[in-house]
């Protein structure tokens, strides 16, 4: 038992999948500049652009509307940064997201805001959706962009995002979805979805850190946040991440085949966890949409308990999982996803988050619900409030 | 495992804490009650003394919190076992943070309560033997959440705070909920006064 060691946080990152890994290995000597035109250079521009489609793949899009990016935060930073260009000196220059988002996204739109763009943060309701008539309240024909997250990270809650789309298009404002979360996951199209703008990230799906990408549909602004070669078709400069980009596009690849089963495995354990806290663990609320919501994650709250606390005793255990608490981020305030669904600082200080993904067993879920309850109660036992 | 957030010594007191209440508060009758912090800011600590001849022969305490909230109440109830009143009414937080081999940076504000409970507790015990405010100078809480007086104000001015980010890193003031930052600030430039710029 003293080795065990569950990792439940792929929602913070997931460990590089063995053939992402092989492939990468097997491609380590690809070395030349991908702009290249001699031997070295059109290997490594095969590679990338294999990629490439693969990525496109994943989410329905063609190969040639995707952008290889640094990861989620540089393909979020882009649309803000063009809208703020596209917006500048124009009638339509709002932006509406949400109050749940990454904050990366969060950060973009208060810069915006700075720069004098009025920016609307859309509530959610206590399952964390967003409901269509305070979009519709909202949006309107000074609107330059509806930014919503599809799956959010902390509760897993999916969004209706082809309805929130439709919406937007109807004022004419572009739509922007940051999918890092939900690709892999869920199913995830652009068209389906009717959005303008798409992020992903490689390391939440089983490839490696460091790389993303952004789709953007024809015809939607385009300002590079990174200015130079004509990499990317001018659209983000800087020499090909070749190992990275090669390896993403693996991960994409075995993603989109095995989405189906993969969903279906993890709800089923997502379902069996969730059921056995409730059945085991008195006074404790579920976060997040009881339906609509991604397979995998699992976001509890057990008052009385200081998720940090919960956290660190879990760790000791083998048990790797993340917490709304303020007490383990540093910032000194509780999840602003929780808070946002209005369950209030006690319930955010005492959440932890199970997000689950291929290497977690039914055993594993199992030792899980034998480990937790135990350390509730003790928790509780020694707090001010039970 | 590799290193761990916290120092060998506040891991032990996490895992294994020493003098903390498991049962209700009803189990452990007491001399002297003291409780400080709020739910909502995270942490939140109770302190349940023992007094014989004006020393704590035993004490209980229950602690929400995180792990440096629950290690540093299990140290200061360790340290102040057997001291007298006076003693254990000088305590500081630092003295706590460092028997527990130091704390992060940003997990000092979790260790402050701890002291503030026991004084409250002192106080209590105090008040109801007809000798109250024996050790202390007349006080009033300003952060509620980390229990921060006026008194901890001016004392932070005399030894050099000048702007709020100074009392911020002298006293971790406001650094929880920030409800306090307006009445603070005014005091902050009162002590400034005072004491000179």
């Amino acid at each position: 038992m003293e080795n065990k060691r569950i990792y439940m946080d792929y929602n913070a990152t997931t460990p590089l999948r063995l053939e992402v890994g092989s492939a990468i290995v097997k491609d380590l000597e690809i070395f030349g500049n991908a702009s290249s035109m001699h031997e070295a250079g059109r290997a490594a521009h095969a590679r990338v652009e294999a990629a490439r489609e693969s990525v496109g793949k994943l989410i329905g899009a063609p190969a040639e509307r995707i952008v290889f990016t640094s990861g989620g935060s540089e393909s979020n930073n882009t649309v803000f940064q063009t809208m703020l260009l596209a917006g500048e000196g124009q009638n339509r220059n709002e932006i509406v997201t949400t109050a749940i988002e990454h904050p990366c996204v969060i950060n973009s739109a208060e810069f915006l805001r700075s720069r004098g763009m009025k920016v609307t943060f859309l509530p959610v309701d206590p399952d964390g959706k967003v409901h269509f008539d305070e979009l519709r309240a909202v949006v309107n024909e000074r609107t330059l962009l509806v930014s919503v997250m599809l799956a959010n990270n902390e509760i897993g809650t999916i969004q209706d995002l082809r309805a929130i789309s439709a919406i937007a298009k109807e004022a004419g404002a572009w739509v922007h979805s940051d999918a890092v979360q939900a690709a892999g996951k869920v199913p995830v199209d652009v068209d389906k979805l009717g959005v303008d703008y798409l992020t992903l990230s490689a390391h939440k799906i089983y490839g490696p850190k460091g790389v993303g990408a952004l789709y953007a549909r024809k015809g939607a602004p385009f300002e590079p946040l990174i200015r130079g070669g004509h990499q990317e078709h001018g659209l983000r400069a800087g020499t090909y991440n070749n190992i990275g980009i090669l390896g993403f596009g693996v991960a994409a690849e075995l993603a989109f085949a095995e989405l189906a089963s993969y969903g279906h495995d993890l709800a089923r354990l997502r379902t069996i966890l969730r059921d056995g806290f409730i059945e085991r663990v008195p006074n404790i609320k579920i976060n997040g949409h009881p339906r609509e919501v991604l397979p995998n994650t699992l976001n509890v709250s057990f008052p009385g308990a200081e998720g940090e606390s919960i956290l660190l005793h879990l760790d000791l255990l083998g048990i790797q999982a993340s917490t709304g608490s303020a007490c383990a981020s540093g910032s000194l305030d509780p999840s602003h996803v929780l808070m946002a669904t209005g369950v209030g600082p006690e319930l955010a200080h005492g959440s932890i988050r199970f997000s689950l993904g291929r290497d977690t067993t039914e055993q594993d879920v199992r030792y899980v619900l034998d480990t937790v309850p135990p350390i509730i109660a003790r928790l509780r036992a020694m707090s001010t409030v039970n | 495992m590799s290193e761990w957030l916290y120092s060998n010594m506040v891991k032990d007191h996490f895992m294994n804490p020493r003098n903390a209440l498991m049962e209700d508060e009803a189990s452990f009758p007491a001399d002297g009650r003291g409780m400080t912090g709020n739910i909502k800011c995270g942490d939140q600590m109770l302190i349940l003394l023992r007094i014989a001849d004006d020393r704590i022969v035993d004490l209980r305490w229950k602690t929400y919190g995180c792990a440096s909230a629950i290690a540093s109440t299990s140290m200061l109830s360790e340290v102040v076992k057997g001291m007298s009143l006076e003693e254990a009414y000088r305590i500081k937080p630092e003295d706590i943070a460092k028997k527990l081999g130091g704390l992060p940076d940003n997990k000092v504000h979790c260790s402050v309560l701890g002291d503030k409970a026991l004084r409250a507790a002192i106080d209590d015990y105090l008040q109801k033997t007809g000798r109250e405010g024996l050790f202390k100078e007349e006080s009033v809480v300003i952060c509620q959440c980390l229990g921060i007086t006026d008194k901890d104000i001016e004392t932070a001015v005399k030894s050099g705070s000048r702007t709020w980010e100074d009392l911020q890193n002298a006293t971790k003031i406001g650094t929880v909920c920030g409800g306090c930052k307006d009445k603070a600030s005014e005091l902050l430039h009162g002590f400034v006064h005072i004491y000179g710029e």
